[in-house]
């Protein structure tokens, strides 16, 4: 019993370090934000002075609204379009099994450990003799096609644990494919559809490479490839670059804290499926 | 429909006809009696199929074509062979990004999953407590935002005048502060350290669902045969944790190969070319050294060795039943 309780406080006192140690960086960005603008802080000093009006103006300087439409309007095209064709796949492969699924799936699954970085090269050119530089198709299109291997993967696991006797009885009652994926299969789906949605969702968000790569204007990028042209044009200004990577940061985080328990086990079911 | 077309002339890129919009098509099956054809399976799976041949297939092809040629991205290419996959494996530099990202690996796979299973093995008596549940937000926290924010952050923490020089001045270790980040021999571990605190959260949290699962009745049967802690935890906890170990495993390292944007917030690839890892290289050779050729069979390399490197983990750690 004491041993049981000494681990226990162990256990606690790691856990509080272990959250400490995470957190610092954000203690770190916030307390260095508040600091006269262009300024040069050393180490975590709370100032004497704090500058609100730093977030304020870096909210300006980023243009955040106009960041945020922008990543708004990116995973608007990304992720139904994604659930949707992942869905149809997931079905035909997991349910409708036809012949050559085996190969098809196969196909697809090779495309889960590709980096981004193999192909990056080759799809410059293709979007550009697209004519779709520099605007937003440029990131979502080609995510839309990176996003498959995991999107049909995972619907597939979810299909091919429903139960087969579902679809024969609705097939009696009259229904057509169509109807059978639409009436009764998708509506059955639901939970592993809203986690794929969150997966895909934080994906695109914070989707750097291609935003860097295939847009210019960082107004029509991702957050995250808007953070980096910020710190490209901030990088001096430490008080109002840790405003700026903070304000960038906040969406994501409100959107986590309202909805964290469905991340975490989305995350958990998404690194153990893939 | 398009499909993956090999391309015939590489170094026209601008007379290439590019591909024709995705067109999706949608079902209108019929099925006929109870059994349905594998052609509707088939219109099902085409509108995904065809996405993932225009951005995914077709560029893998493509940039497998590109490795073969030397090309500046605009003027005619010439044809170089092998000579590119010569360069990648002999050139000090590409070789360098390569051994760097494989070094990496200590970082963010081995730091994570080891100190992840001693955490996770501490606090697991604990893990329904409320502190384990404010705790599972937390550290979570790294996997949420973008790696971008963690690389700025890092940066500042790790520069000559941040929080983690300040710290060791505190415990008299003044003498060991520098720039971590612009230091030769301390910039590619410290890189290390942030791709380290991001995976971190993820490996305990997902080692401790795992132990979750374990059934406590193996734990006392151990005990009663008189084993200390450590050797439980060396013969059921680690067993039991096969799957989650190589899940975390796998995550990883395709995370330290694959690594990116952490390395091109925190040095660019510096001092030097001390950081320098294969997807920035790619980047800089494609995008601003004009030779597509060389990094396109640099990419041929990453890939082949992130498949080399995840298969046999997925092999040797799937369920034996």
């Amino acid at each position: 019993m004491i041993v049981g309780r000494r681990e226990a406080w162990t256990g606690r006192l790691l856990l509080v370090l272990l959250m400490a140690v995470t957190l610092m960086p954000f203690l770190s960005l916030f307390v260095t934000a508040l600091h006269p603008s262009g300024s040069y802080p050393s180490g975590l000093e709370w100032p004497s002075d704090p500058q609100w009006g730093n977030f304020v103006k870096a909210f300006q300087a980023a243009r955040m609204i106009e960041l945020i439409k922008s990543s708004v309007l990116i995973v608007l095209g990304v992720v139904p379009l994604s659930l949707l064709l992942g869905t149809l796949a997931g079905f035909a492969i997991g349910h409708l099994r036809m012949a050559g699924r085996n190969l098809v799936f196969l196909v697809f699954v090779l495309g889960l450990t590709l980096p981004f970085e193999g192909i990056i090269t080759p799809l410059y050119y293709q979007v550009r003799d697209m004519g779709l530089l520099n605007t937003r198709w440029a990131i979502i299109l080609p995510l839309i096609g990176l996003f498959m291997p995991f999107g049909v993967f995972w619907m597939r696991a979810h299909f091919v644990n429903v139960p087969e006797a579902l679809s024969e009885s609705a097939r009696i009652d009259g229904a057509n494919v169509w109807q059978l994926f639409w009436r009764i299969h998708v509506p059955l789906a639901m939970p592993a559809l809203s986690s794929l949605a969150i997966l895909l969702f934080l994906w695109t968000w914070n989707q750097f490479l291609l935003a860097i790569v295939l847009v210019d204007d960082p107004l029509k990028r991702t957050m995250s490839g808007a953070l980096g042209a910020f710190q490209g044009q901030w990088g001096t200004d430490m008080p109002l670059l840790c405003a700026g990577s903070l304000l960038i940061l906040t969406p994501t985080l409100v959107i986590f804290l309202i909805f964290q328990r469905r991340f975490v086990t989305a995350l958990l079911q998404g690194s153990l499926k893939g | 429909m398009t499909r993956p077309t090999p391309d015939s002339a590489v170094d026209s890129p601008a007379t290439r006809p590019g591909p024709a919009a995705v067109t999706r098509k949608r079902s209108p099956a019929r099925a006929g009696g109870l059994r349905t054809p594998s052609r509707v399976g088939w219109l099902f799976v085409a509108p995904a199929l065809i996405v993932y041949a225009v951005f995914v297939l077709r560029p893998i092809v493509l940039t497998v074509q590109y490795s073969l040629y030397r090309w500046d991205g605009i003027g005619p290419s010439t044809w170089a062979g092998l000579g590119n996959y010569v360069k990648v494996f002999t050139d000090p530099d590409l070789f360098a990004s390569i051994l760097n990202a494989v070094k990496l690996i200590a970082f963010f796979s081995v730091i994570p999953v080891v100190l992840g299973l001693a955490i996770a093995s501490t606090i697991r008596r604990i893990a329904a407590s409320r502190l384990a549940l404010v705790a599972r937000t937390v550290l979570f926290l790294p996997q949420v935002i973008p790696l971008v924010a963690a690389g700025i952050a890092w940066s500042w923490l790790l520069s000559s005048t941040g929080l983690v020089n300040q710290l060791l001045g505190y415990v008299g270790l003044d003498g060991v502060a520098r720039a971590w980040l612009g230091d030769f021999s301390t910039a590619l571990p410290a890189v290390g350290v942030i791709g380290a605190w991001v995976l971190l959260g993820l490996c305990t949290i997902l080692l401790l669902s795992g132990m979750s699962k374990i059934d406590p009745s193996l734990y006392e049967a151990a005990r009663m045969d008189g084993a200390n802690s450590l050797r439980e935890f060396i013969s059921i906890t680690v067993p039991s944790l096969r799957q989650e170990i190589g899940v975390c495993v796998t995550v990883t390292v395709i995370a330290a190969l694959a690594s990116f944007d952490i390395v091109y917030v925190s040095t660019q690839g510096g001092p030097g070319n001390a950081t320098m890892v294969p997807g920035l290289e790619i980047y800089y050779l494609a995008f601003s050294e004009r030779q597509v050729g060389m990094a396109s069979a640099l990419a041929v390399v990453l890939m082949l060795l992130v498949i080399l490197v995840a298969l046999p983990i997925q092999w040797l750690t799937k369920d034996r039943s």
